[in-house]
């Protein structure tokens, strides 16, 4: 039988390690969104003193390398301190699963991103966050990654439909190049502000969709 | 782990039944000579009347309505010279607008695209939730400059049959040829052209268990076609190129091999699929049309999960199917019809179609809905969409 995955990822979608959710985890976080695809959600308990992730869950709507990557990063993740797992990258997850295809990247990425925003959104809830930088477009930038095209399957800073980002006192304004009656303009729209609004300095968001 | 596979993706193509391959051996190795002329050798003539009998018999399985069989390589190929080489002889005389349905497969929707980029008017007609046209939307598209309308038979993925009988009415009286790619529709639902307007029609012998690599574009009398591959004269000097003899063999012989129950047997084994799934798997929805669907046909959403990893575990336990997933597709992108019908990604994602085939039995369904409580209930376990839209929470 030839399967398009090879037997470690296999075996990690088959029998998933650390599944399931945390009841009143100290960090969670999703991502993407089943509106475009894939989604995923990380929760964490951490203990206080060593900042050690005592344990980590999570679930997954997705396929396969998603499956096996949210797998692969709660073993790799649990016992290590904060800043430790926040290193975990796509790579690190991938040579653990003995490789994935490259297709498939999106699809596991987010699983990575799931659980770095888990460690963020701890951070932030404990105070941790050192300093505050202001908002900037290089952030919001960033943060659009994480909002897919569910058109092409990939974010809308891929596919170049961000036309524009202003920031201003509390108020950040996105343009997206789609039409206002585009069939997931709300979808879009709903994901944009759910990434921006946890930036500690903005207070409204502002999405136009300008073609 | 060598188990037989349960194949339930005939949509996609066929085993060949054996008495197809029987049928076609002699004209690799007896009568391998090319068709000749009628003054041409014996071996030739004997191949060129090979060929002839198999259009006649594909011919009679359409209703013999006069008209051309061409033989191709494939629907795709047959789709290709039905659109592009009609455009190419009518649009200086009569205009570049053509009309298609949004949720045609690939040859006929990326032809249209293709001559969108050479400067033709495309419409991609909407369909309703069940995958139909409105009549009246085509018949408000439809003008003086469309020099053609290709409309689908019935859908590859989930299945609806159009009303090819009005679609074909319209076109008429608007003096637009209409092409219909019968691919999926062939065999299993009845096709009778001399009371349906059609002038060009899409067949493939892969789908209804005969070779890969022939198919076939009917062409009305009298319907301007373009040459469409350059070099010799066969098929009526409109596709050169040495006949594919025992593929045309092939073909007619699948055709002759479809007895009429085959198809109330395949439609049983579907809606006993259909009943079973709907009432032992929760939160599932039949994409489609309930009735007005090809008989072998089923297209299920599995809510909470995603498609890639439902078809992933069925192949592991010797089952396949296909997912109009994104992330099963090459170019990850969703399944265009499902997103047709108005669903969402999400509908899409969890979407999984089952086609059946002669070689199917009762007990591959009962193996599969067995296999599916297990593979969707797992997924649903770990799926975080499960809380908050089952409710459960």
């Amino acid at each position: 039988m030839k399967f398009p995955y090879n037997e470690k990822v296999l075996e990690h979608f088959r029998n998933p390690r650390n599944v399931g959710s945390i009841e009143n985890p100290d960090g969670k976080s999703t991502e993407g969104s089943p509106a475009c695809g894939d989604m995923v959600s990380v929760y964490i308990r951490v203990d206080d003193e060593t900042k050690k992730l005592k344990d980590i869950k999570f679930e997954s709507y997705g396929c396969a390398s998603n499956i096996a990557t949210g797998s692969i990063i709660t073993e790799l993740a649990k016992g290590k301190t904060l800043e430790e797992a926040k290193k975990i990258d796509w790579k690190e997850a991938s040579d653990a699963l003995g490789g994935l295809p490259k297709i498939k990247t999106h699809c596991s990425v987010l699983a990575v991103d799931g659980l770095r925003a888990a460690i963020q959104n701890y951070e932030e809830k404990h105070g941790l966050i050192k300093e505050k930088i202001p908002t900037t477009k290089e952030i919001v930038l960033k943060r659009l990654k994480h909002v897919m095209n569910p058109l092409a399957g990939l974010d809308l800073v891929r596919t170049n439909l961000v036309s524009n980002i202003e920031v201003e006192s509390g108020t950040v304004k996105v343009e997206v190049g789609l039409p206002e009656e585009h069939q997931f303009a709300n979808n879009i729209r709903e994901e944009i502000v759910e990434k921006l609004e946890s930036l500690w300095d903005v207070e409204k968001v502002v999405v136009k969709f300008v073609t | 782990m060598e188990k037989k596979t349960i194949y339930l993706d005939n949509a996609a193509s066929t085993r060949m039944d054996e008495r197809v391959s029987e049928a076609m051996k002699p004209y690799f190795f007896d009568v391998y000579a090319v068709a000749t002329s009628e003054f041409g050798y014996s071996l030739g003539i004997e191949a060129r009347e090979t060929l002839d009998s198999a259009r006649a018999k594909i011919l009679s399985a359409l209703g013999n309505p006069g008209g051309r069989l061409l033989f191709t390589s494939g629907s795709t190929e047959s789709s290709n010279i039905a659109i592009k080489g009609v455009v190419k002889k009518l649009s200086e005389k009569k205009g570049k607008h053509i009309i298609v349905s949004k949720i045609e497969d690939f040859p006929v929707l990326n032809s249209a695209k293709s001559l969108e980029r050479e400067g033709f008017k495309v419409t991609y007609l909407e369909v309703d939730k069940y995958g139909f046209i409105d009549l009246n939307k085509l018949n408000e598209a439809i003008n003086e400059e469309t020099v053609l309308v290709s409309i689908q038979h019935a859908n590859q993925e989930i299945g609806t049959i159009q009303d090819i009988k009005e679609i074909a009415e319209i076109c008429n009286r608007n003096n637009a040829i209409f092409h219909t790619d019968a691919t999926h529709s062939f065999m299993r639902v009845p096709i009778n052209l001399n009371e349906l307007g059609i002038d060009l029609l899409t067949v493939s012998a892969h789908t209804i268990h005969g070779p890969k690599g022939i198919g076939a574009l009917y062409v009305k009398e009298g319907v301007p076609l373009a040459k469409w591959i350059d070099g010799g004269f066969q098929e009526f000097d409109l596709r050169a190129g040495v006949e594919n003899i025992p593929g045309a063999v092939g073909f007619a012989k699948a055709v002759e091999l479809i007895p009429e129950e085959e198809n109330e047997l395949l439609q049983s084994l579907r809606d006993y699929l259909i009943e079973k799934i709907q009432k032992e798997i929760s939160d599932t929805i039949l994409n489609g049309h309930p009735e007005r669907r090809i008989p072998h046909n089923a297209n299920i959403t599995f809510h909470y999960v995603e498609g890639e990893s439902i078809t992933l575990h069925l192949d592991m336990r010797g089952f396949a199917v296909s997912t109009g997933s994104a992330c099963f597709s090459k170019s990850l992108e969703a399944s265009h019809v499902i997103l047709g019908i108005g669903g969402n990604h999400e509908r899409a994602h969890g979407s999984v179609r089952f086609s059946f085939g002669r070689f199917n039995k009762r007990d591959d369904v009962d193996k599969i809905v067995e296999a599916l409580k297990d593979v969707v209930g797992r997924l649903r376990e770990i799926s975080p969409l499960k809380g908050e839209k089952r409710g459960k929470k």
